[in-house]
């Protein structure tokens, strides 16, 4: 955590409450004081003091935003391609499936997979979740949700319950059982609250708390047991579609992205944002972060994925082509880092070299377009789930291995 | 076309910028220098300018993007499933044939960001025309929709026949070419934006997206919208940044450094699950296990977190600071990790509890954090809640990374464990590649009772060595 830089987190007195409460530095007239989250949000939505006219606030605003380009900009001393020169390129490899998980009557919304490495929840437009242990291709457990396009499926870390969520709004917690005589629906725990659809949910470092996004423009960060809201996270200006809990030592921060072409970095503990990256052209359909946590990639409506340095504050690389026209609708590393893999909605998979910033082979894998892709937690397999109601595990195979491998004994 | 009653708000083009990069490549294929080969193509008796070959536009697809055949191929088929493209002798089927079957270029007019969204009086008009037309000539789902929408739109069903009437007597009094391309052309339309059953439609969308556009313009108009943008701006001016050679060559060595521990790039020993259908790799590497590999072993020494993230890891690691008689720094971290994650409910009974063990004067396991630490945990002690413990956590913990860890590794326990640590063989590949091994299903994590793990709150004893 010291390699990364964050804004002191300072917890005290508020100025305005004088709660004690998590506190951020807020200006008002170029004073600077310290207000917990709250009275933060009270102080934005008051009315417009005298002086301050909507037109002047939107120039300060834009000004404000062009230094701060300026000073991006500054410390960018060199191109990841130029700087990734000396790195052997990848050989050729072919992208081969090794399991068909069939059984989703309807689009394929969302996965994700098990912490033992083999078992995946995946939720369809007919509201249909179901836990697969994809190395045998046996369906585990069913649940049929009440309302339709489960946009959102997380597996617990326990790997006892999943969660999953989408047009009705909330985000429920399901206890896995194997008892026969229990219906799994009957124990279902409603957690999460929102006035428009669920778009991604992820449990934390353990079943207690879950992150949630959501078409109403805030992400939540809820206690599972009581379903309590533990913090709020608003500054996206629409619908935010995606989020990735960092891998950092403290982990204390979470990425999402959006429908305002935005990347939003944020403090768990105190709700602020800490970092926003604004250079996509369209809706952000997905981020994931690089292995490390220096990093993370973005896949987005405008055909690219995107390459953002949290140090540097900047983006750093861009992963596109004139021929990639669809947009890209979920991004995965594999362990490394050193693979990318995007799935598009053209159908295909493409997977980028993230080091050179080329594209080193797609995969036309799907009979419709890709919604969701997964590299599993040990990095042995990737999974793609498809509008063509299919999920597909498959691995990567080398014509020349990359890497010299030890030798035996 | 008729103009219907206004349509019902979509997307707008700008929201869907696949359409207009087709757009864009459609229009530079239509380019009379650079574009695909134009040739004049005879159907029956009627000769049909501005044709071109399927081969063609896969040809032209190639050598403009530098694509091989089969990219090309797929980027024309989406072309043409989007209506871009039409097929002249086989109007039903949007598909691209990559041999000499004739196709042409979609008027403007008739893409789809245009005319946007269909209308239905429109597809009623265009439906009844074809009944009129030819009678019988709609096919069934054409039928059944035409059936529907007669009894939607009943009240203006007079309209719809006499604009259907009017339409083709209009188009008698031109020649038949040009009657045939219009024909063709206003069907592409409708197969894209009607398609039969069994088609996907291209132009399916997940739902509340529309609502972008709207939201989108409706924040910008107000005030703290502003503000929170200028607040965040001269935050971030604030921030120090790192240079990015420095940040970039960071990935250079950390995709070195991982390379070897990727499976999708660098394989796995024994082998991989998925290839092989042998589970030795997962159960060699399952998360507690008396001997780990030795690449498992190696990735301890990368950074403190991968150590303590890994339960053997961890173990072993306690074990050492057992020796050096500092346990109860890592037990003190892992109480302060459970009330991070734990319930709320529990938040007060657990600040308590790691109070009581770890910073009480005179606790049994009483941790060493400097002064001014220990002062302001104990000032937040007076209002717990879940991060309390944060500052004494932390301090803890760039100890134990600063100091310990790397004692850790330079340590005779550690260099022995990596010298112990084993390399699995690689299977032998199967002699008989069709017969199949069974894939072993494992116990879901569901059924496994909970590992109880030593907490603060007066668990089994911690294992820091003391009995």
């Amino acid at each position: 955590m010291c390699d990364q830089t964050f804004l002191a987190n300072v917890f005290g007195s508020c100025d305005k409450c004088f709660k004690q409460r998590a506190l951020r530095p807020v200006f008002k007239k170029s004073q600077q004081l310290s207000y917990c989250s709250t009275c933060a949000e009270i102080m934005a939505t008051e009315a417009l003091h005298e002086n301050e006219t909507l037109a002047s606030l939107k120039s300060e605003a834009e000004s404000l935003k062009g230094k701060l380009e300026e000073e991006r900009a500054k410390l960018h001393d060199v191109e990841l391609h130029q700087v990734a020169e000396r790195v052997e390129a990848l050989g050729q490899f072919v992208m081969k499936t090794r399991r068909t998980l069939k059984g989703h009557g309807n689009k394929v919304l969302c996965m994700d997979w098990c912490k033992d490495k083999r078992r995946i929840v995946s939720s369809s437009q007919d509201g249909k979740v179901i836990v697969w242990d994809s190395f045998t291709t046996n369906k585990e457990h069913a649940v049929t949700m009440p309302c339709t396009w489960v946009m959102a499926c997380a597996y617990a870390p326990s790997g006892c319950a999943i969660a999953c969520g989408g047009l009705d709004n909330k985000c429920s917690v399901y206890p896995l059982t194997f008892d026969k005589n229990e219906n799994m629906a009957a124990k279902k725990k409603s957690v999460a609250m929102h006035t428009n659809y669920l778009s991604a949910c992820s449990f934390t470092n353990s079943d207690m708390q879950i992150l949630t996004a959501s078409g109403d423009g805030t992400c939540a960060l809820w206690d599972v047991e009581s379903g309590q809201l533990l913090q709020s996270f608003h500054g996206h200006g629409a619908d935010v579609l995606c989020l990735d809990l960092a891998p950092s030592e403290t982990g204390n921060t979470f990425v999402s992205g959006g429908c305002d072409k935005k990347a939003m970095v944020w403090d768990m503990r105190s709700g602020q944002c800490v970092q926003a990256f604004e250079t996509h052209e369209s809706d952000i359909n997905s981020v994931r972060y690089y292995p490390s946590g220096d990093a993370f990639a973005s896949g987005s409506d405008d055909a690219t994925c995107r390459l953002y340095d949290l140090r540097a504050d900047r983006e750093v690389a861009i992963y596109s082509k004139e021929s990639i026209i669809f947009g890209a609708s979920s991004v995965d590393f594999s362990l490394s880092g050193r693979l990318l893999f995007a799935g598009y909605n053209d159908y295909t998979i493409n997977v980028w070299d993230v080091l050179k910033g080329s594209r080193v082979s797609i995969l036309f894998g799907h009979e419709n377009r890709v919604s969701t892709l997964r590299v599993s937690p040990d990095g042995t397999a990737f999974c793609s789930g498809s509008w063509d109601h299919t999920l597909r595990v498959r691995e990567v195979v080398f014509s020349f291995p990359v890497c010299e491998r030890r030798g035996e004994g | 076309m008729a103009a219907g009653p206004a349509p019902p708000p979509g997307r707008p083009r700008a929201q869907m910028p696949h359409l207009r990069k087709m757009e864009r490549v459609v229009v530079s294929m239509q380019d009379p220098d650079q574009g695909v080969k134009m040739r004049s193509q005879r159907l029956l008796v009627t000769v049909i300018p501005h044709a071109v070959t399927g081969s063609d536009v896969v040809q032209w697809l190639t050598q403009k993007f530098c694509l091989s055949e089969e990219e090309a191929r797929h980027l024309g088929a989406v072309l043409v499933q989007h209506g871009y493209i039409y097929p002249l002798r086989d109007p039903r089927s949007l598909v691209l044939r990559p041999d000499e079957t004739p196709y042409r270029f979609q008027t403007p007019y008739f893409w789809t960001s245009t005319l946007w969204p269909a209308a239905e009086l429109d597809y009623a008009i265009y439906l009844a025309k074809k009944n009129i037309r030819k009678q019988g000539t709609l096919v069934d789902y054409e039928k059944e929709c035409y059936d529907r929408l007669h009894t939607k739109i009943n009240h203006a069903w007079d309209l719809v026949l006499m604009q259907a009437r009017e339409q083709l007597r209009a188009a008698k009094q031109r020649r038949k070419g040009d009657r045939l391309v219009i024909a063709c052309q206003e069907q592409t339309y409708w197969l894209v934006n009607r398609p039969p059953p069994g088609v996907p439609s291209v132009l399916e969308q997940s739902p509340g997206r529309g609502s972008c556009a709207a939201s989108r313009v409706h924040m910008t108009k107000r005030a703290d919208f502003y503000k929170q943008e200028i607040e965040y701006c001269r935050r971030a001016l604030g921030r120090t940044r790192v240079k990015s050679s420095v940040c970039l060559e960071a990935y250079l060595s950390f995709c070195s450094q991982r390379g070897p521990h990727d499976p999708l790039v660098s394989g796995c020993l024994p082998s991989n699950p998925w290839i092989s259908d042998d589970d030795a790799y997962w159960v060699m590497n399952a998360p507690t296990v008396v001997a780990p590999t030795k690449l498992r072993v190696e990735r301890w020494g990368f950074s403190f977190r991968e150590l303590l993230e890994d339960p053997v890891g961890r173990a072993h690691f306690m074990d050492f600071l057992g020796k050096e008689f500092s346990g109860e720094n890592l037990s003190f971290w892992e109480a302060c990790e459970d009330l991070r994650y734990g319930a709320q409910a529990q938040v007060p009974t657990l600040v308590d509890a790691v109070y009581q063990q770890f910073l009480a004067p005179g606790a049994a396991r009483w941790v060493n954090i400097d002064s001014r630490t220990m002062e302001r945990t104990l000032e937040g002690l007076r209002q717990p809640h879940r991060y309390v413990l944060d500052d004494a956590q932390l301090h803890i913990y760039m100890l134990m990374k600063k100091d310990s860890y790397p004692r850790f590794l330079k340590s005779d326990m550690y260099k022995g464990l990596l010298a112990e640590a084993g390399i699995p063989l690689e299977t032998k590949k199967r002699v008989f590649p069709f017969s199949r091994r069974p894939r072993h299903s494992s116990p879901s994590p569901a059924l496994l009772p909970t590992p109880v793990e030593p907490t603060a709150a007066g668990g089994p004893g911690g294992g820091d060595g003391v009995a």
